[in-house]
């Protein structure tokens, strides 16, 4: 019977050694580097391209980069393959638009190319279908154009450690390199590129803006990575919550699809480096967000649940409290913290609006399978009735951020 | 031509909490595994989501999370002088479908049934000789010891995350806890939940009168809890939408909370939902089953091969499947032959209502498995010499909701209709709390499952014919406690009650309970039983079929932690000794 097969071959695989080879290497390569969280459009086939990225020019559809040699990459050698991901230069010699983070992949070692390589030739399966053609808007349509960018913007191949610690150069690598963290966590310039690749630039990793989201801030010293301890942060990057917050967004595929799989020595290598590049002053997410020892009444007006209580109070009530409680606190990994949440608080409110609005779910990770989801409450809330809910919720507790205007709503609640 | 699909190590029938613990054990083994679900795939988000699954009328009345008797149900009739008619419209009993099966919409009381219910007919033998057990009563040990168990009640609580109080923990009595449990080898993994008023009313009533109070176990989460799979649970909100809904907050214990998002991040399993499996299909000899065939979404039917079927569906279910597809001899109740379809047998409960004029219970208030319970008469308690039953039960408070179509207590007397019944709604809606029962039921010759000559299923399977009444020893049970709870109301200075106890024929119109058991029973003899100890099918080796089908008659208590622990008592014989000789294990 086949069970009784099965159960030998088990039996005799279970105490042999797990023999690393490239392709191996190279799978984890990408997933650190996360090719998939724009190659393998949802639903798709893996690495077979065809998600749109929004960019303030157009839409780019990214590439099929599975092996097949005539939609694919099948027919790159490693020098050409290497010129795309290091360079961002096609194999017919098109410059690339700067959605991949070939900036950032300038950083990635020879030895790391090799087997990046030989893993899409040898261990993704080849898909024979076109990606959908970007559709940018003139002058941006003209690849030929992306060679000045090129040359004002793109860093030089090679990565040079800057610090006298392994961990911390371990860190760096794949912060700056290989994670291309700055590609949202950096803000942009007028040219859309991102200010600073490494840490040596104090705009570096300061917090942007992807879509309506807000992409938080990882130096100032209200920052996640500077005010969590370590073992927060690996649990939030390797889980996608911890007691304070969950994963949300664009973060939580990064989570799902690349995170996760670091190793330890790698996840420890990460943070070491986000909290040595902490800054005294910058950064956009500001202490200032919650007024620290500003008295509490809005869990006992929640409580009280009086009838005359304000609007956006009663919605709370109605809507989130079941989860969030009263205290806007929530339960540690299972219903994120309202109070002092930097997506809650941020000047951007889209992030948080798109929240109600459509809900969100935590990523399903290995150490934390579970993909809790928030439903979305656009269905059910008017835009001023989101306004007055996230307004509320911006000022509740020891919240203290901008009122949300209906008209901000409406401009998102278009958007989605 | 039914069309053939790649064949797997095993095929689990059903996706709730048999079929998903059992494969996540099956896939940790190695096995590639494909379960097949009935009804529609539901998630918590959106299925049971906030504020749309909080809809009284959708689910509690019109049993949204139900199977429908037109797709599914079985015909029934109270004695074999009878012709079974169909069961039409819900009523008694609520066979969940979907994946979650009935573990979406369950309440989430989890217990352990007492050592002595395990093995009760030598207990009985022992204790107060034969002789005391009526003729036409087939009481039967389950072939499996509770200390054999133990381990495996513990593993179920700990996946399930059970907020409760450990009254026996390895033989020393604890504080708070029911001090008549059976050993527990380590505490609840939560502590238990808040108590609603009438709770806390009920239990110092309850010591007044000389009883042992104590939470009742709850699979509803008191705080964050995290399971050995990494699911995750969330404080519970008292939210009063357990029974019949799926729960909103991450709170109440389900597959969906407890296991399916680990169990889908395995390579090696795959569930097909809207897949209704119509057969277990056996090789030439009968000694084996090559595979199921099921019928999809569009009605077509697909063979699925595998090396080893699980029959994880609901009781009912998983009987009709073994008759259906002749996985070991029909019982014939007139010569005592056959085993499947044998001993089938409900659960006695009853509730009686105390009204307080000037108490507001609030029963806004509340939680599935909320409340405070004794066992001061649990079976393992009672002398049936004395009493002149076998049995025994558990009371307890309990107030999960204040929903206003289907619960609407009112006092003896109420016009059930127009101005007076209104007034009475008026005065009496929130200021009453629930004294509920819930017994033992025992086997008998004449109550049993079998296929029906006349009706048949939309796919031209005859319907499981249901043969069940109630009997004196059962009857004379229900008035035992139903007099116990008279007792309380006058501890307690109850301005009026009102109560429904079984005291006649069957009556499947009225919701008791959905703890319908037995039918294809576990134990150590193939003659008078279907499967074995280890759940296995005595005829077919390579098809287990764990569940409620397995109890030979039903103890005192919810079926769920029992269910779970056969699930995982089953999945290790699997694991440790039949995938490595698959054979008849005993």
């Amino acid at each position: 019977m086949r069970l009784q097969i099965l159960i030998t071959a088990l039996a005799l695989t279970a105490g042999s050694a797990f023999a690393a080879d490239e392709t191996e290497t190279g799978e984890y390569i990408a997933q650190l580097g996360d090719c998939a969280a724009c190659h393998t459009a949802p639903g798709g086939a893996p690495f077979a391209g065809g998600l749109a990225i929004a960019s303030p020019f157009g839409d780019i559809y990214t590439t099929n980069i599975t092996p097949d040699p005539q939609y694919g990459i099948g027919d790159y050698t490693l020098e050409e393959f290497d010129r795309a991901v290091r360079r961002g230069v096609r194999k017919d010699g098109a410059n690339l638009y700067p959605a991949m983070p070939y900036t950032s992949y300038a950083k990635v070692s020879d030895a790391d190319m090799a087997a990046l390589y030989a893993y899409f030739m040898k261990a993704v399966a080849p898909v024979h279908k076109p990606a959908p053609a970007s559709d940018l808007r003139f002058p941006f349509n003209i690849r030929f154009g992306m060679e000045g960018w090129d040359i004002v913007n793109r860093p030089e191949v090679g990565f040079t450690p800057p610090y006298d610690d392994a961990q911390l150069n371990r860190g760096a690598y794949i912060v700056e390199g290989l994670g291309h963290c700055g590609a949202c966590h950096s803000p942009r310039n007028l040219m859309q590129a991102q200010e600073g690749y490494t840490a040596a630039s104090d705009r570096f990793l300061t917090g942007g803006t992807l879509g309506v989201w807000p992409v938080p801030d990882l130096r100032g010293p209200e920052s996640a990575p500077q005010k969590w301890s370590d073992a927060e942060l690996v649990e939030y990057l390797t889980t996608g919550r911890n007691a304070y917050t969950a994963a949300t967004g664009e973060m939580a595929l990064v989570v799902e699809r690349s995170m996760q799989h670091a190793t330890e020595a790698d996840m420890d290598a990460i943070v070491a480096y986000l909290k040595h590049i902490g800054l005294p002053a910058a950064g956009s997410d500001k202490a200032a967000a919650t007024g620290a020892g500003r008295s509490d009444d809005t869990t006992a007006m929640l409580t009280a649940a009086k009838p005359d209580m304000p609007e956006g109070a009663r919605l709370y009530l109605d809507n989130c409290g079941a989860c969030h409680t009263v205290s806007g606190q929530g339960a540690p990994r299972v219903f994120p913290n309202l109070v002092g949440n930097s997506l809650v608080l941020s000047d951007n409110p889209g992030g948080f609006i798109e929240v109600i609005l459509k809900g969100a779910m935590m990523p399903s990770t290995r150490r934390a399978p579970a993909a809790l989801a928030m439903p979305g409450f656009g269905d059910r809330l008017s835009d001023d009735d989101v306004a007055a809910l996230a307004s509320f919720i911006r000022s509740a507790w020891t919240n203290d951020a901008d009122k949300i205007e209906a008209e901000t709503v409406k401009k998102i609640r278009g958007q989605l | 031509m039914a069309r053939t699909q790649k064949k797997v190590d095993a095929v689990i029938v059903g996706l709730g909490w048999v079929g998903s613990v059992m494969a996540m054990e099956l896939t940790a083994a190695g096995l590639d595994v494909v379960a097949l679900e009935r009804g529609p795939d539901r998630k918590t988000v959106p299925t049971f989501a906030y504020p749309k699954i909080a809809d009284e009328l959708r689910y509690a009345v019109r049993y949204e999370l139900m199977q429908r008797p037109a797709d599914s149900t079985v015909t029934i009739r109270h004695n074999t002088g009878q012709t079974a008619l169909p069961y039409r419209r819900l009523g008694s009993f609520l066979p969940g479908t979907g994946v979650g099966g009935a573990g979406a919409h369950w309440n989430g009381l989890l217990w352990r049934p007492n050592a002595e219910e395990l093995r009760l007919k030598s207990y009985i033998d022992e204790r107060f000789g034969a002789d005391i057990i009526p003729d036409d009563m087939t009481i039967q040990d389950f072939g499996v010891d509770y200390d054999e168990l133990e381990p495996y009640f513990d593993r179920f609580e700990k996946i399930v995350g059970v907020s409760g109080k450990a009254g026996n923990l390895n033989g020393a009595i604890m504080d708070g806890g029911n001090p008549f449990e059976a050993p527990r080898a380590s505490e609840y993994p939560m502590p238990p939940l808040e108590q609603t008023y009438d709770a806390v009313l009920f239990a110092e009533a309850a010591r007044n009168l000389g009883y042992h109070p104590f939470p009742k176990p709850a699979a509803n989460a008191s705080q964050v809890y995290t399971n050995p799979y990494g699911m995750q649970l969330g404080p519970c909100n008292y939210c009063g939408f357990c029974e019949r809904f799926g729960c909103l907050n991450y709170s109440k214990s389900s597959p969906q909370t407890c296991v399916l998002d680990a169990l889908y991040q395995r390579q090696n399993f795959e569930y097909r939902t809207n897949a209704t499996v119509l057969k277990v299909e056996l090789a030439p000899d009968g000694k084996t089953a090559t595979g199921v065939t099921y019928a999809d979404a569009k009605g077509e039917e697909v063979f699925q091969p595998a090396d080893l079927v699980i029959l994880a569906a609901f009781q009912l279910n998983n009987v009709h499947l073994m008759l259906l597809s002749g996985i070991g001899p029909p019982y014939d109740p007139a010569t005592g032959a056959g085993a499947v379809g044998r001993n089938y047998a409900y659960q006695m409960t009853g509730a009686t209502s105390l009204f307080f004029k000037n108490i507001d219970f609030n029963p806004f208030v509340g939680a599935g498995a909320n409340g405070v319970a004794f066992a001061d008469l649990a079976l393992s308690q009672m002398d049936f010499a004395k009493n002149g039953f076998i049995g025994g039960g558990y009371q307890s408070s309990q107030q999960t909701n204040g929903q206003p179509i289907h619960h609407l207590p009112l006092p003896d007397g109420t016009p059930a209709w127009g101005a007076g019944w209104k007034k009475a709604v008026g005065e009496h809606y929130g200021h009453s709390m629930d004294i509920v029962l819930q017994s033992t039921n025992m086997p008998y010759r004449d109550a049993y499952l079998d296929l029906d000559p006349t009706y048949r299923d939309p796919f031209g399977r005859p319907l499981l014919r249901m043969t069940f009444d109630w009997r004196p020893n059962e009857l004379k049970q229900a008035q035992f406690f139903k007099e116990k709870a008279a007792e309380f109301g006058r501890e307690m200075g109850a301005d009026a009650s009102s109560s429904f106890y079984p005291d006649g024929h069957y009556d499947t119109r009225v919701y008791q309970s959905t703890h319908t058991v037995g039918g294809a029973i576990m134990g150590t003899d193939r003659q008078t039983s279907a499967i074995n100890r280890y759940l296995q099918s005595w005829d077919v080796h390579n098809v287990f079929a764990p569940g409620a089908n397995a109890f030979p008659q039903n103890f005192e208590y919810n079926p769920t932690g029992m269910i779970g622990a056969l699930t995982l008592w089953a999945a290790r014989a699997i694991r440790e000794d039949y995938l490595a000789n698959p054979r008849p294990l005993m």
